[in-house]
């Protein structure tokens, strides 16, 4: 028999019951778009980690001052000003280090005309921007001769720009921070929310030298709050973190087997972390889904095995007149194949319905690939195959005689 | 002497069933069928008969013994091969006309010549030609539930003449027909013998059905219990 008579003959089938074909491919149908809708929201997450990754820079270490000791009570890290200024010129020694950033933050009130708002100032060197992948939206960064001429600039978020400005045009005006005018110069682009949910855009950055001299005062010469370090590569960075633990050990003359009084972090192991998370997440939606392919899958299954037995005479007709196994096995076979591709196309389109319409209700990010698409309708084929192949070969192996005896 | 169409060997059948003893249902048939033969096989219920049709129709396969079948061998024949052997060897109709229930008259006829590699162009053309010789041409592309039960049967003899068989068996033929339609199909099989020189084994119980042959062979509890002229084989009961 050849190809094309098999598939009008399938389809010839399948449009004579048509209710139990369609309820057949209702459970491929839903396994289909919940495939198509699990991996998009499973990809979506993931995607959010990653975007979340490349906002925070790569290849980062931050180290944090350590915790400090007063009359035996112990303060939490950070609290100690044991970080300056000339660790931060010594890191740039460290192997595969690209650049370091050293900041000091506080939280100030700000204001502009009658507006005000309270947001997280830091004090930074223009090398902290391609450090943790700020790129200004408009206007422009700050200068190393702004860091020497202690300008009083600023460069703020979004959220910051909206929430102080309103609608007006940022750049050029003059805000203040803790009663200080500063001109705003540039504004960033949009990074969204961190890892931790927190606000990326709501800061005000303004040169180091400013904000020490001008708004962070420390009794601690040459003190910062944190330390970035960026690092050339992902290669290198366990070693530069070693390296560096090694340099500030010596540099803030720590006995071994002293603890150390700063702690070094590793971003990117953090982020890596979440996007392992983030992967698992998507793995388990794709099984869950997977399982309710399966269940149509066996569906299927139970529904051919059925036919087969209704159509035992059927098959002894064909077999008497000349039908040889192989014509019988492609006939049931394809007619699984053949509900499963249907099923599939459905399924695929009310899949991207639904993801549309979790996306747009939930506001989750879905992110739908052509490769999901085709995952999900080459495995409904697959699934059709599969099981259909036992109850399609049991028609097969029907011998002529036993099959024509049945009414 | 002509070479026989049909060469049976000796040919035993018993069933076996899983936890029973085997039932044995025919023992030892001999029988040699030649071209243009009409053949009536007659015995009751339990007899064989069935059985020996189904062997002869190369649905099932002989327990011990030769089947010849135009020269070729039939036992040790795979089932594709056997298969191959009733799409282009025999032609069989049925008591229950056995029509494909959801295809038309042209598609039932046509479906051999389809499962024979055929294309649907070509086999539709020769189905159609085929009808038409059984006066069917109208009701091409009627469903078998839309055709009287002559009509059907005709569908029936159309299918398994369409690959032009060595042997046309026909099992009950008439069995589900009234009587002035028996007799239209009978005298349709019995044109063909006659004037198409087409080889005809038919099982029947009936003795008007029986007399369109014209040999006879009856058969009792699986053997042969008389083989002969139908009109000798008929007087012979007859007189009984």
């Amino acid at each position: 028999m050849r190809a094309p008579q098999v598939v009008q003959e399938a389809l010839r089938a399948l449009s004579t019951n048509r209710l139990r074909t369609s309820l057949t491919m209702l459970g491929v149908i839903i396994g289909v778009s919940a495939v198509v809708i699990m991996m998009g929201v499973g990809r979506g997450a993931q995607s959010l980690v990653n975007q979340s990754i490349s906002s925070m820079g790569s290849n980062l270490l931050v180290v944090f001052p350590g915790s400090q000791t007063s009359g035996g009570i112990r303060f939490g890290a950070g609290a100690a000003q044991t970080l300056t200024l000339s660790d931060a010129a010594a890191a740039t020694s460290v192997t595969g280090v690209i650049r370091v950033a050293p900041i000091v933050m506080r939280s100030f009130q700000l204001g502009y005309g009658n507006t005000n708002w309270s947001a997280m100032v830091t004090g930074v060197t223009p090398d902290y921007f391609p450090t943790r992948s700020w790129d200004p939206e408009e206007g422009d960064l700050f200068s190393e001769a702004d860091l020497r001429s202690n300008a009083r600039i600023a460069v703020i978020g979004q959220t910051t720009a909206r929430q102080l400005f309103g609608d007006e045009q940022p750049i050029g005006k003059t805000m203040r921070i803790r009663n200080l005018p500063f001109t705003v110069i540039g504004i960033l682009s949009r990074k969204g929310q961190s890892l931790d949910g927190r606000d990326q855009d709501d800061v005000v950055f303004i040169p180091l030298t400013t904000a020490r001299q001008q708004l962070i005062r420390s009794t601690f010469p040459g003190s910062i709050n944190l330390l970035f370090v960026q690092v050339a590569s992902s290669e290198l960075m366990n070693s530069a973190e070693a390296e560096l633990t090694d340099l500030l050990r010596v540099r803030h003359r720590i006995a071994p087997g002293q603890e150390n009084d700063f702690t070094v972090r590793n971003l990117t192991a953090i982020a890596q972390t979440a996007a392992i998370a983030a992967g698992a997440m998507a793995i388990l939606l794709g099984a869950i889904a997977g399982v309710s392919l399966l269940v149509g899958g066996i569906g299927i299954m139970n529904i051919m095995l059925v036919s087969v037995t209704e159509r035992t005479r059927e098959i002894g007709i064909r077999m008497a007149i000349g039908a040889r196994q192989r014509d019988i096995l492609r006939q049931f076979l394809i007619e699984a194949v053949a509900i499963c591709l249907a099923g599939g196309a459905v399924g695929v389109t009310l899949g991207l319905a639904g993801a549309w319409l979790i996306a747009s209700l939930s506001g989750l990010l879905v992110e739908i690939s052509i490769s999901s698409i085709a995952l999900a309708f080459g495995f409904s084929a697959a699934i059709g195959i599969f099981f259909g192949w036992y109850p399609a070969a049991k028609a097969s192996r029907l011998r002529p005689v036993e099959a024509l005896r049945i009414e | 002497m002509p070479q026989s169409l049909i060469r049976l060997s000796d040919v035993h059948k018993q069933y076996e069933t899983v936890g029973a003893p085997p039932v044995p249902v025919l023992h030892g048939i001999s029988l040699d069928i030649l071209p243009g033969e009409f053949v009536c096989l007659m015995g009751q219920s339990g007899s064989g008969k069935s059985t020996l049709m189904n062997i002869l129709g190369c649905l099932d396969i002989p327990t011990r013994g030769q089947y010849v079948l135009d020269g070729q061998s039939v036992a040790g024949l795979s089932p594709d091969e056997l298969a191959g052997i009733r799409n282009r060897r025999l032609g069989f109709v049925f008591q229950g006309f056995n029509l494909l229930k959801r295809m038309t008259a042209l598609d039932n006829v046509a479906l051999p010549m389809i499962y024979s590699g055929l294309s649907r162009d070509e086999a539709s053309r020769v189905a159609r030609d085929k009808l038409g010789m059984m006066g069917l041409a109208a009701f091409a592309d009627r469903l078998p539930n839309q055709l009287s039960g002559g009509q059907q049967q005709r569908v029936a003899i159309a299918r398994a003449l369409v690959m032009s068989p060595a042997v046309l068996l026909a099992d009950e033929p008439t069995g589900n027909l009234d009587t002035a339609t028996s007799e239209e199909i009978m005298r349709l099989i019995q044109g063909l013998n006659r004037d198409d020189s087409i080889t005809v084994v038919l099982v029947t119980h009936e003795q008007d059905i029986a007399r369109y042959g014209k040999r006879l062979i009856r058969l009792k509890d699986g053997h042969i219990i008389f083989d002969g002229s139908v009109t000798q084989g008929l007087s012979e009961r007859g007189a009984a």
